[in-house]
Formats: structure tokens, C-alpha cells, sequence
């Protein structure tokens, strides 16, 4: 569950986010994506982060989830093991158009955020009823 | 620096597997595995730091709630097991699953004596801290020189 970057080809290694304010590594959150009758949900693991803290932004079919993390050591701390770093979260996903964009649903929990997208009714799966006779 | 395009070229890579996954959508998919803890080294990751009287344990275990917890100390062996979880309900498919499930231990030898009674944790926001303070004799001490 190793935090990776946002570049996939360069899993593993952060990338620098020159186009956000604070400088800093930010980290690929790890996701799951499952899909029922009527909606996708995204699982993203985003640990350490306060609900205010996150963005979510949906603009011209992208949905993008940054998630902002709060230094929890004061910096410089001088580390036994340092098997993780932190910083922000960012990850962005193209929402196709089967998708109802105006009741996507989030929240977060225990470090997870969970996104609900709504399937539009005319893709929703059918059941045909056989007309007997 | 123009930050357009460091963002530009991961969100091309991410239109290929968000299009596929709208694309397959009524084919009907298999099932397939989560990725697992098991045979994966050093999970979970930690942060170890310590102060003159503590030592500290940080680990990031989104998803897992309290009782999903086990730690023992036993001398200087800090235990960590857990699992977790998948977390969509029955019925559903999944497309993608980066997010690991199942049973993990972790072990982690301390840096100094710690007094196991005094031991405390928290989970906030898939954030786990224990704090394990020193015990007497691991403490540093300040000696005065006495004079005369």
C-alpha cells in the first residue's frame, strides 16, 4: 500500500507539483473502482487527511480528488525508520458520460474516501420482460 | 515552470483506463483477486522517531478501524497485525483494485526499553500512532557534578 506518484510510468517516485501553491511532494492515492447496477464508487486510500481538507473537482468530463495532509511531525525530525513520506494527494480520473456528474456523492472515512457515481438512467441494465402468448 | 504540462501527460495515461472501463461495462467482467498483503515486505510502512522519553510508531492503515487491531509489546518487540477488508458490497464489480486486503503482521524491534503498561495508541484517519514510552532505565539522565 506504498504510496506512488501521479506519473504511472514512475510508480514510486513523487513528482514535484509546480502548479500548486505549496511546495512539496504529492502521492497518487491507491484506489479501487467497483461497479453496481446503478453507479461506480471509487475507494481512494487517503490517510491523514481532514474531510475539510479535501477538493473534489469536476470540470469537462475530469474528476479530480486532492486531498491536503497536515505535517503530523514538526520537519527535520530525525527518523529511526522513514519508510514513507508525506504529502498531499492527487489523482484525476476521466468521468464518461454514462455518468450522472450532478449527483456524484462523496465522503471519507477512517482514511478512505469513498465517491459515489451515479449511472445515468438511460445505462442502467434492463430486465425485459418475455410477453408470454 | 509551467505545471500544464507536468499534469498533461498522466492524464492521458488515465484516459486509457477510465475509457476502458466504461467500454467493457456491459460486457460482463471477471472477477479479479485485490492485491494482497501477504508476501509483501515490511507492510505496513513506518515512521520511527523517538525524544528523550518516548519512542514513537507511525503507520498509515486507511480503512482499518481499532478492532481491526492487534499490537503487542513484548521487550523490545512492537507486534503489529491487522487486516482489512474489501470495501464494496456484494454484487459489485471491480475494474480496478490497487488497494490491499487481508492479513498483515509487522514486526519492529525497538530502540530502547519501553515500559509496556504505559503504552498508547490511536487511529485517526487511517493514521495509526503508538506511543511507547522509555522505560526509567532507557531515559536519559542528567547528572550533576556535585562539587566539594
Amino acid at each position: 500500500m506504498s504510496v506512488e506518484s501521479t506519473q504511472q510510468t514512475a510508480a514510486d517516485e513523487p513528482i514535484s507539483r509546480a502548479e500548486l501553491t505549496r511546495s512539496g511532494q504529492f502521492y497518487r492515492p491507491n484506489v479501487d473502482i467497483a461497479e453496481g447496477a446503478d453507479e461506480l464508487v471509487v475507494f481512494a486510500d487517503m490517510p491523514g487527511v481532514r474531510s475539510e481538507d479535501i477538493d473534489i473537482d469536476f470540470k469537462e468530463g475530469l474528476l479530480t480528488i486532492h486531498g491536503k495532509v497536515q505535517l503530523r511531525q514538526p520537519e527535520g525530525t530525525n527518523y529511526l525508520f522513514n519508510e514513507y513520506g508525506l504529502g498531499d494527494f492527487h489523482r484525476t480520473f476521466q468521468v464518461s458520460e454514462q455518468i450522472d456528474a450532478g449527483r456524484i456523492n462523496a465522503s471519507y472515512k477512517d482514511g478512505v474516501l469513498t465517491l459515489r457515481l451515479p449511472k445515468l438512467e438511460r445505462v442502467k441494465p434492463r430486465k425485459i420482460a418475455v410477453q408470454v402468448g | 515552470m509551467n505545471g500544464r504540462r507536468v499534469l498533461s501527460q498522466p492524464l492521458g495515461q488515465l484516459r486509457d483506463e477510465v475509457d476502458r472501463l466504461f467500454s467493457d461495462f456491459m460486457g460482463g467482467l471477471s472477477q479479479f483477486p485485490a492485491p494482497a498483503f501477504v508476501g509483501r515486505r515490511g507492510f505496513p510502512a513506518l515512521n520511527v522517531w523517538e525524544t528523550s522519553d518516548t519512542v514513537h510508531v507511525e503507520a498509515e492503515l486507511p480503512g482499518l478501524r481499532a478492532e481491526d487491531l492487534d499490537i503487542n509489546v513484548v521487550g523490545r518487540d512492537l507486534t503489529l497485525k491487522g487486516a482489512r477488508q474489501s470495501a464494496a458490497g456484494e454484487g459489485m464489480t471491480y475494474h480496478r483494485r490497487e488497494r490491499a486486503v487481508g492479513d498483515f503482521t509487522r514486526h519492529l524491534k525497538l530502540p530502547a526499553e519501553v515500559n509496556a503498561d504505559a503504552v498508547e495508541a490511536s487511529l485517526r484517519e487511517g493514521v495509526l500512532l503508538i506511543n511507547l514510552p522509555k522505560a526509567e532505565a532507557a531515559r536519559p539522565r542528567k547528572i550533576s557534578v556535585a562539587t566539594n
